[in-house]
């Protein structure tokens, strides 16, 4: 091996260690959190007794999982049931390792150790372990491959609640995909590239370094966030366990260590969709209206990994939060909303961003960055009025009391 | 390497899909299919075919087979025996798969002169070198152009038209699949 192939690879490896052993200890944290926020949100104190504040309760919970007794139930399809968890688990940490966390950071080194030989290594190094060019497709179908682990698990477990959960599983897997994918295409036009380096470059490339695209492409990010809330099957939206219908749905039958893979494995896929709402329109690292951050340095990479920080963790909370305040959809009514709301609207708002920009390059022709952006958000705040308001009849946003004046609402509609 | 990896990736392919066909259990099936699928994706990859690979991984192995799985799952398929291996049916099979085969067969005198020479059309003998991207400088077009640019180019430009009769087709097809499910739309 040359030098500078060792010196990637031992750049790689330490990114890879460092990216997974935080997702890692993130997730398990992320479980205290969630426990911690539902407490507050219901007037309760959480866990408090193991540790400082209930801080060692994951690690309590981890330990009990692993000397847990592993049941095998009598009729389940023995290697498949084994296979499931690990289906759901590999796909979930896989994805984390795309997302950039922080601004690139340029690492040079040249050293030479006893018995390995030289190391060197000379580039500006982005914060993913694996900065590719495929980007959010990537995730796209990195993402869909974690409905295996979920179907596989209702179908070997041989219970009906479990096959229940399976199957809702996939079909809310691929109706949802199919309005996520297009509520991309936007952010691709906009960009002209699928790589999360080029969006958040992007994002952060005008006068007043401020082009977040939640501002020129909100309704994307809107169908987006709905989209992220099938996908990782959390509440509203958590068809596949629903507990009050199917016991515990798809993990039913599973206990101990392969229970908790498929909790790591939906708490790995929050922190996924959380970073992927940032990255893609809330600017990923970017610090907003400063052009300091994009010039790399240490202070830099650091100062932006804080700031990506605080928007994942914001959009965790939000999980959370929707979590603990909404109740749970309908079967049909999360299927209506798929097919009949976001994928019509993702369709349109592909369409009448395209025209947009046809028109603002080659009719307009405004060059700007600001006042394109100006242009975007006007055409943003016309058709918000259009979904939320006119379109809507007070059915879906408004709540039970817009419900109540409608008369029946979604039940009507569907 | 890239070709170590290739024959890695390959004969995980070939394995799967024979495990396709010989499993007993059909969600067994489904999954080495995925698996196949999966390690086609990965022969894109190492051709620097990125979209390509993704996209197989996205559509086949993401939402086709989940669609497989879904009915096998709704139907409750694969708990019975088969009449399958019938004397007849057993025929059948060999003979397609003779036929399949010897159509494959012309692909063995290929060779990369003979690739590049039918790819220009040119009377004279083409130099592959020449003719197609080496790996590198196809990896670097697809960094100055973005991946979806590498396809999106040809696609509609060269390829316009049989672009849109494959949409108008398989718009025909949608439209099918809805009059046959709904008796009264």
């Amino acid at each position: 091996m040359t030098p500078e192939l060792k010196g990637f690879l031992l750049v790689s490896v330490v990114k890879l260690l460092v990216v997974f052993t935080v997702t890692l200890v993130g997730v398990a944290l992320l479980t205290l959190m969630e426990r911690k926020v539902s407490a507050w949100m219901q007037y309760r104190l959480g866990p408090n007794r193991v540790g400082f504040g209930g801080l060692l309760q994951p690690a309590a919970d981890g330990l009990k999982n692993i000397i847990k007794e592993e049941t095998l139930p009598g009729t389940a399809s023995g290697p498949l049931f084994m296979l499931a968890p690990a289906m759901a688990f590999i796909p979930a940490l896989t994805l984390s390792s795309v997302i950039h966390w922080a601004a690139p950071l340029r690492i040079a080194f040249d050293f030479t150790l006893p018995l390995l030989g030289r190391f060197a290594y000379d580039a500006l190094t982005p914060m993913a372990v694996a900065d590719l060019p495929v980007g959010f497709l990537f995730v796209l179908a990195i993402s869909s491959m974690g409905v295996y682990g979920i179907a596989l698990a209702g179908w070997s477990s041989n219970n009906k609640y479990a096959l229940l959960g399976g199957l809702r599983a996939s079909a809310q897997m691929v109706s949802y995909e199919v309005a996520m994918g297009l509520s991309l295409v936007p952010v691709l036009l906009l960009t002209g590239n699928v790589a999360l380096g080029e969006i958040i470059r992007v994002q952060q490339d005008n006068a007043i370094g401020f082009n977040w695209f939640v501002l020129p492409l909100f309704l994307s990010f809107f169908v987006f966030l709905i989209s992220g809330f099938a996908e990782t099957n959390r509440l509203p939206f958590d068809m596949p366990e629903a507990e009050s219908e199917l016991v515990a749905g798809y993990h039913t039958e599973y206990s101990a260590m392969k229970f908790s893979m498929f909790f790591i494995a939906e708490y790995a896929n929050m922190v996924t969709v959380a970073a992927m709402v940032t990255t893609l329109f809330f600017g990923g690292w970017d610090i907003p209206f400063t052009r300091w951050d994009e010039t790399p340095g240490v202070a830099q990479t650091l100062a932006t990994g804080v700031v990506m920080f605080l928007k994942v963790f914001f959009w965790l909370f939000f999980f959370m939060w929707v979590r603990w305040t909404l109740p749970r959809f309908r079967y049909d009514q999360l299927m209506a909303l798929g097919w009949r709301v976001l994928l019509p609207i993702s369709l349109a708002y592909v369409m009448l961003i395209a025209i947009a920009i046809y028109l603002m390059e080659n009719v307009l022709g405004l060059a700007s960055g600001l006042a394109r952006l100006a242009v975007l958000v006007a055409v943003n705040v016309v058709l918000g009025y259009v979904v939320f308001v006119s379109l809507d009849r007070g059915i879906l946003i408004s709540g039970s009391r817009g419900r109540r004046a409608a008369g029946g609402g979604l039940d009507r509609a569907a | 390497m890239a070709e170590q990896v290739f024959w890695f990736f390959a004969s995980v392919a070939v394995v799967s899909a024979l495990l396709v066909v010989v499993m007993r259990n059909p969600i067994a099936s489904a999954f080495w299919l995925v698996n196949t699928m999966l390690a086609l994706a990965a022969i894109f990859f190492l051709l620097q075919a990125q979209f390509i690979g993704t996209i197989q991984i996205l559509v086949y192995a993401g939402a086709v087979m989940v669609l497989f799985l879904f009915v096998i799952m709704l139907l409750n398929l694969g708990r019975g025996g088969s009449d399958l291996r019938r004397a007849p049916v057993w025929l059948l099979g060999v003979v397609l798969v003779g036929v399949l085969a010897s159509q494959l067969m012309p692909l063995a005198g290929y060779t990369r002169e003979r690739l590049a020479l039918e790819y220009t059309r040119s009377p004279y003998l083409a130099d592959p070198e020449m003719v197609f991207d080496s790996t590198l400088s196809a990896a670097q077009a697809t960094v100055e152009r973005g991946v979806p640019g590498d396809i999106a180019k040809p696609l509609f430009e060269q390829y316009l038209i049989p672009f849109e009769l494959t949409s108008v087709l398989l718009l025909a097809a949608i439209v099918g699949a809805v009059v046959l499910a709904k008796r009264r739309i």
